[in-house]
């Protein structure tokens, strides 16, 4: 009996702290080839930034991955349709957006970032029901149908509200640079940064410190288990599903106002890079993901410094890397 | 039988829309000689040949991926740059393709060793962040690409619309033709070797692959490289497909032969026409490019009328430039209703009394 009566404390999962510490070596490394402290600051800053909103758009395709099994290559669609919908707050609102209060100029963003995720959730809601609860458990057909899904989307927006470029000027008291010494850093990035980690300490709260949290880890780990004590995991999936679309159309307007313009391709443009994350990070992984956003954000903003040409394929250079030195990601959570 | 290795179409309304279809496109230069019919017939021709490579992927493995157009790029720009590079001459037009097709195989070995050791997922990922960087790379170095113009370039001296090499009965056999006769057997060519090759024993394990790798595996089928084996034999006929396209078009560029909407198209056509059947290819290609040629002009004029009619929005989703959107959810209905396509329709409605 002794041997099965619990002694001390359980011991301690094993913390994988390496991955961790790959965006600080990163940065570190580049200190001395950029050369110049205040391009590195300003760079870092971008690339910080940059990550932060790809990890809102990642998060919630890597979760739905790691939950359900299921591959959204329609993603970018409510990316897309994030930065339309914010766009029909912030343009008729312009003369808000274009006066000189920080107060009114968050008083049209939030409502803007608000209406994109309830728009893009709801969307998910529909896409969940319609294109990928026929096809559960198949994977060929779920790529072909959210591929579809991502079609009509495209077209959809074309047609709804043509297919030009859409001016989206960012609010006035966000434009410009905090200027520290030579340091420069853009307002806009900090709100940025901001963002994200407050998306970022969200998800990890709401994951390990509740119960539907721990429900979702138990799914992403061992689905029937869960089911098995009976939770209505299909529920639940639909339920992440919806947040992660959400969470794509607030990196939807985010990135809209980052570029200043609003495109039905940039969601096309983005899901790549949204891939490329999800895959660095290990599917399913929450702490990989964020950690992948940074590490794609950082190649991008140095390689683009360093050497220009190389920045073409930086990304997919960075993946084999990685997926070289741990085949199934940084984090690999799901046993798939 | 021979030729279509033992796989015939097993249904009598297939058959029939086949040699229809075959028929059709042999004799187009000799009943419509206009540019238009000509375009369509060739691009009909190239795309079968190119969306059967695909359905060697899809339909026969199981594996999707976004990599195809990379490959048919290759074969463009490999031959379109050796015939800019070198001049309008025959030993150009072979350099490129002794250039092309092996660079297409060794990419495609690469992908797939790297990717498909893991998962089909991985797979499907891998393949459109390499073909998205490929894209860019193409678009970019415009000193060897002509970057988004594209390089044009001159035929050799017999295949040019000036050549006329028979002219009898008011008919003019000329290097156009002569063009439009050599992408139509070299596709029905690839065609038939794919059919050969989805009907061999190594198709078979490919088709046990898609069914049930696990199984595959432990009845002794090393997974990984019957896959790779299968990636690079659909890389090299894209990438003879995008030879062909490019001696055609006499130019290639991001949009005609790299472009991400073309790989969407090959998806469409697959699914439509029917996965895993080879056949599929040619009915898919051939429905999907007279929707893309003709279908338009008929959405204009409904678009008018609608705008004419006042109707609200409908202009917008009917115009012509909007056709991908139906199109779209036609893609959705068939994965969902009839995922067998065309053919499986087909061959179904044979089966029953």
């Amino acid at each position: 009996m002794t041997d099965l009566a619990a002694t001390g404390a359980l011991p301690k999962p094993k913390r994988d702290l390496l991955p961790v510490l790959l965006p600080v070596i990163v940065a570190l490394a580049m200190l001395p080839l950029i050369g110049s402290g205040s391009s590195w600051v300003t760079l870092t800053v971008a690339s910080l930034a940059m990550g932060m909103m790809i990890f809102i758009m990642a998060s919630g395709l890597t979760l739905v991955f790691g939950l359900m099994d299921v591959l959204n290559f329609g993603h970018g669609a409510f990316i897309s349709v994030g930065a339309y919908v914010g766009t029909l707050v912030l343009l008729p609102l312009a003369s808000w957006v274009q006066a000189d209060s920080l107060w009114m100029n968050l008083a049209v963003l939030a409502p803007a970032a608000l209406l994109a995720m309830a728009v893009s959730g709801a969307l998910g809601l529909v896409v969940e029901r319609v294109l990928i609860l026929p096809v559960y458990g198949q994977h060929l057909k779920q790529i072909l149908m959210t591929t579809g899904g991502l079609i009509v989307a495209e077209q959809a927006l074309y047609a709804l509200w043509g297919p030009q470029i859409i001016p989206l000027p960012l609010p006035t008291s966000l434009r410009g640079s905090f200027i520290f010494g030579d340091v420069a850093i853009a307002k806009y990035r900090l709100l940025a940064m901001l963002v994200g980690l407050i998306v970022f300490a969200g998800i990890q709260l709401v994951l390990n410190r509740t119960k539907i949290g721990l429900l979702i880890r138990a799914g992403v780990e061992n689905r029937e288990m869960v089911e098995a004590l009976g939770y209505r995991i299909r529920r639940l999936f639909l339920g992440v599903f919806m947040v992660g679309s959400g969470l794509a159309g607030l990196g939807g307007v985010m990135w809209a106002l980052y570029r200043e313009q609003v495109h039905a391709s940039m969601g096309n443009d983005l899901t790549v890079l949204v891939f490329i994350v999800v895959i660095i990070g290990g599917l399913g992984s929450i702490g990989g993901c964020f950690i992948g956003a940074l590490l794609v954000a950082m190649v991008a903003n140095y390689g683009g410094f360093l050497v220009p040409k190389l920045a073409l394929v930086s990304n997919i250079l960075l993946m084999v890397a990685i997926l070289m030195w741990r085949p199934r990601g940084l984090y690999a959570v799901t046993s798939r | 039988m021979m030729i279509l290795s033992g796989d015939p179409p097993r249904s009598r309304a297939l058959s029939v829309l086949l040699v229809v279809i075959i028929v059709a496109l042999a004799v187009t230069p000799l009943i419509f000689p206009g540019a238009k019919a000509m375009n369509v017939a060739t691009k009909i021709c190239i795309f079968a040949a190119l969306v059967a490579s695909y359905d060697l992927l899809l339909g026969y493995t199981g594996s999707v991926s976004f990599a195809h157009t990379m490959f048919y790029g290759i074969g463009s720009y490999s031959v379109a740059i050796a015939l800019y590079a070198m001049g309008p001459s025959w030993a150009a037009v072979a350099t490129g393709i002794v250039v092309g097709l092996p660079l297409a195989m060794l990419l495609a070995l690469a992908i797939g060793l790297f990717s498909l050791r893991v998962e089909a997922i991985f797979f499907a990922m891998i393949t459109l962040a390499v073909a998205s960087a490929f894209l860019v790379l193409a678009s970019q170095l415009s000193w060897l690409t002509g970057g988004e113009d594209g390089r044009s370039f001159q035929l050799p001296e017999l295949l040019r619309p000036g050549t006329v090499l028979i002219s009898t009965l008011g008919f003019e056999f000329n290097g156009r033709v002569l063009a439009y006769y050599i992408v139509f057997i070299a596709s029905a060519a690839m065609i038939l070797a794919l059919l050969r090759v989805v009907n061999s024993p190594f198709g078979r394990v490919l088709q046990a692959i898609r069914e049930n790798r696990f199984r595959a595996e432990a009845l002794g089928f090393r997974t990984v490289f019957h896959l790779t084996y299968a990636n690079c034999i659909a890389a090299l006929v894209a990438a003879g497909a995008g030879i062909l396209n490019a001696l055609w078009l006499r130019y290639a560029g991001p949009d005609t032969s790299l472009s991400f909407s073309i790989m969407l198209d090959i998806l469409l056509m697959v699914v439509i026409g029917g996965m895993g059947t080879i056949y599929g290819a040619i009915i898919g290609a051939t429905i999907f490019i007279l929707a893309q040629n003709y279908l338009q002009a008929l959405m204009g004029i409904a678009s008018n009328a609608a705008a004419d009619a006042g109707l609200p929005l409908l202009p917008g989703l009917l115009h012509p430039d909007r056709w991908l959107l139906w199109l779209g959810l036609l893609f959705i209905a068939s994965v969902y209703f009839f995922p067998t396509g065309v053919v499986g329709r087909l061959r179904g409605a044979a089966r029953k009394p």
